[in-house]
């Protein structure tokens, strides 16, 4: 069976990140970038059922432009075999991301794609549920644990859900979003780094594809969130009643 | 509790004190007993046993080998001081609290306790002279108080002397975008001062794994080193100028912020290092280098010793202008981390190494940087000096590698009781006496080595569950006899501080410590400047 992993490279999540003067977005020049912390774990996970002997290849795939590859390099030293490069000149919406993840999915057939619950640049959620609308295949979203037989060709998975922990059994192929408590990602060793540089990457464009890329969505602005204010030390309870009723309004 | 253990010294020295109280010798610690003693080794004898009995909560025991003796030219405190302190800063900046007094009382690593009565918090420079302007004329002893993260019980008073805390003093003055130079007051906080550059695009010139709490006032009074120290340097050569009050309550404004200044004397390098027995420094002004984008961390295992030193020479000629830091620990220094501390993992799960390195790179050009330390790192392993090793891919692996290295020192004091040694050594020479420490103490403790290897400085740490005079007996005097053969330093970052005060001449002539012991006596002449540190307590008389 072979696993395909989609991955995105976003702004580091340990950077301090700023609006873009013009307000159109993040700041995303001379800014540590890495791979999206949720597809680490995607791929790792991927990995592990690989290391089980319960599939033969994991494919890692992206999408944007071509700095993009520095994190297909990143998955390949983490131990992914193949890499897809899918050249795009900005960024692209969950939904033209879904799109031309169809496509490679018809073109490679993998049993299972596991991807991110989100990214963490724009926190849409929405990829992982696309693809699966759109390929028509089960899907089993926020999963924190993954148990595959191979038998049955079934996936159970845990989903962390708002009131506790939900079972699903899915019928292979799947499609996973992985959440945080799904694994641990592991470090690139030295030999798979230097492996990694002999490992294939493939190139498509979206034309290539025939997916049309073009988006519904136009981003107007990015503001940063209001600044908390400072708090006031109050001296008495009646000021504090005071304050409540007349500048607060809530009493 | 503390121990007692007698030198040739101490038999001198207590011929002079036989006939005094033991209530002096008391009040350097607590004891529920006082007894008088006939003879000097009865007083040993008697204090091995009190310490003993009394050993509750505080895990108190101090590596001084000779008896301190309270200086009785000093001044107790009374009303009248603690009215003139009140009128001069203020209710809020004068302590007697007797809780918050317990943790200014104590060091970080719970080795070393005062009794000081009094804690002041002033909040700038003119407070701060007029509080040693008083206090040196009634002849009251004072310790200057930042972070208290010093691991040789030199910030916190050995008896009742007054603390000066400049914690309060937290202003960054001001901060030169083009040059970088940053003037700030003493009680900044490093981790602060790290996050406020760090918006304006640069960075401190030192990191320690204190950072949270060590502030740089103390930083620049102990001449810190740290991690980074292999590429920027040490405090004398970044710190540009800096104010600081001498006993008598002058202001000495030496706060240049100049890049060359040959004009006399250079004074500021006196107080760098003095640990605050020279004058309390107040401001700092300090160079500070860009933060350049491309940093990468690598983590890596070595066989032996000898593999691990070819690994540093090869990094410094084939990684050169930016390496900027390369640390190493060995197996028992990891195996601590990875039992004592949460969150933390083993990088390189497959196997226990006998060595670890951390190597980090700083440089300008992603790609350039990135590609010169994996072809490093590739030639290295193909040439059998590392064994394994993996890369860090974000800040979020980098910063784990860092926890583990930064951690050791924490690690150790979760696991009981630690002796601490901070040496210098030539490199070759460095883990040998790891080694030897081993043969000599068996199972009677852990010897731990890790440090900055790339600056020859070894941190040699021998943990034990319980502090036990026999292991004392096996490490000292003999490290500090072998750091003296091999022309090594007895503290090569940590300082003197109270206890290493009378170790000086394992690493520095007697003529040189007199120079030192001069100066002292014409900047401090009443020696109320955190007495009973940094030089050897037969020079004081």
């Amino acid at each position: 069976m072979k696993i395909m992993v989609a991955v995105k490279r976003v702004v580091d999540y340990a950077v301090k990140i700023r609006i873009k003067p013009d307000k159109s977005g993040v700041e995303t020049q001379n800014v540590n970038m890495s791979m999206n912390p949720f597809c680490e774990i995607a791929l790792e996970e991927a990995l592990k059922i690989k290391e089980s002997g319960l599939a033969k290849e994991v494919v890692a795939v992206t999408m944007g432009p071509s700095n993009c590859v520095d994190t297909l390099r990143t998955g390949l030293a983490m131990g992914a075999d193949r890499g897809i490069h899918v050249e795009a000149a900005r960024d692209l919406v969950p939904l033209s991301v879904a799109k031309v993840l169809k496509k490679l999915v018809e073109v490679e057939n993998p049993g299972l794609l596991i991807l991110g619950k989100q990214a963490i640049d724009d926190d849409c959620n929405q990829t992982g549920q696309m693809i699966a609308a759109l390929l028509g295949w089960p899907q089993g979203t926020f999963a924190s644990k993954v148990v595959l037989d191979k038998e049955k060709q079934v996936a159970t998975v845990d989903r962390e859900v708002d009131g506790g922990l939900e079972t699903l059994c899915l019928d292979l192929p799947a499609v996973i979003t992985t959440d945080l408590r799904l694994n641990q990602p592991r470090y690139a060793t030295l030999p798979n780094i230097m492996k990694a540089k002999s490992k294939p990457i493939k190139r498509y464009t979206p034309e290539e594809l025939n997916v049309e890329i073009k988006s519904g969505l136009e981003v107007v602005q990015v503001t940063e969130p209001p600044k908390r204010k400072a708090g006031v030390i109050l001296s008495s309870v009646d000021e504090l009643i005071d304050k409540l009723k007349n500048e607060a309004h809530v009493i | 509790m503390e121990k007692w253990r007698a030198t040739t010294n101490l038999r001198r020295s207590l011929k002079s004190i036989l006939n005094r109280q033991l209530s002096s010798v008391s009040e350097f610690r607590y004891l529920n007993e006082k007894r008088s003693c006939q003879s000097s080794f009865n007083l040993i004898r008697d204090c091995k046993s009190l310490g003993q009995v009394n050993a509750i909560q505080h895990r108190c025991f101090s590596s001084a080998s000779t008896l301190v003796q309270r200086n009785p030219s000093f001044s107790t405190l009374n009303s009248d001081d603690i009215s003139y302190f009140k009128g001069l800063l203020g209710e809020k900046s004068v302590i007697q609290d007797e809780d918050r007094l317990e943790t200014v009382n104590t060091d970080w690593m719970h080795k070393y306790k005062g009794s000081s009565k009094l804690l002041l918090l002033p909040r700038s420079t003119e407070e701060v002279a007029q509080i040693l302007r008083y206090c040196n004329s009634r002849c009251l002893a004072v310790v200057p108080q930042g972070g208290n993260t010093g691991l040789v019980g030199g910030s916190v008073p050995v008896f009742d002397e007054v603390i000066v805390n400049v914690s309060s003093m937290t202003n960054i003055i001001s901060f030169d975008k083009v040059s970088g130079i940053l003037v700030c007051e003493a009680g900044c906080i490093l981790e602060n001062l790290i996050s406020f550059l760090d918006n304006q695009g640069f960075i401190m010139p030192l990191d320690l794994g204190a950072k949270g709490s060590c502030q740089i006032g103390g930083n620049v009074s102990t001449n810190a080193g740290g991690l980074r120290l292999v590429r920027y340097g040490s405090l004398h050569g970044n710190v540009l100028g800096l104010e600081a009050v001498l006993a008598n309550g002058d202001v000495l404004d030496m706060l240049g912020t100049l890049r060359k200044d040959n004009t006399g004397y250079d004074l500021k390098h006196l107080f760098i290092g003095s640990e605050g027995s020279l004058g309390i420094v107040t401001k700092v002004s300090i160079l500070t280098p860009p933060k350049l984008s491309s940093v990468n961390i690598a983590f890596l295992a070595c066989n032996d010793y000898s593999s691990c030193q070819k690994l540093l020479m090869e990094a410094k000629r084939k990684l050169g202008e930016i390496l900027s830091a390369f640390e190493f620990l060995d197996t028992e220094a990891m195996n601590l981390v990875l039992h004592q501390l949460d969150g933390v993992r083993n990088p390189l799960p497959a196997s226990m190494h006998n060595f670890y390195i951390l190597i980090e790179t700083t440089g300008s050009d992603e790609s350039y940087n990135r590609e010169k330390l994996e072809a490093f790192l590739l030639s290295s392993m193909e040439g059998g000096l590392i064994s394994d090793g993996v890369l860090a891919q974000d800040i979020n692996q980098a910063s784990s590698f860092w926890r583990i290295r930064e951690g050791v020192p924490e690690a150790l004091m979760k696991a009981g009781a630690v002796y601490k040694y901070d040496l210098s050594l030539p490199v070759e020479k460095m883990y040998d006496l790891v080694d030897d420490m081993r043969i000599r103490l068996g199972d009677l403790a852990t010897v731990v080595g890790y440090g900055h290897l790339g600056d020859g400085n070894l941190h040699l740490n021998v943990s034990a569950p319980e502090y036990d005079d026999k292991i004392l007996e096996q490490i000292e005097p003999y490290v500090y006899e072998w750091t003296s053969k091999h022309r090594g330093s007895i503290s090569a970052e940590h300082g003197l501080g109270l206890m290493k005060a009378n170790k000086i001449y394992y690493s520095k002539s007697t003529e040189t410590v007199q120079t030192m012991a001069s100066i002292k006596k014409l900047l401090d002449p009443n020696g109320i400047l955190n007495p009973y540190k940094v030089l050897p307590h037969s020079l004081n008389s």
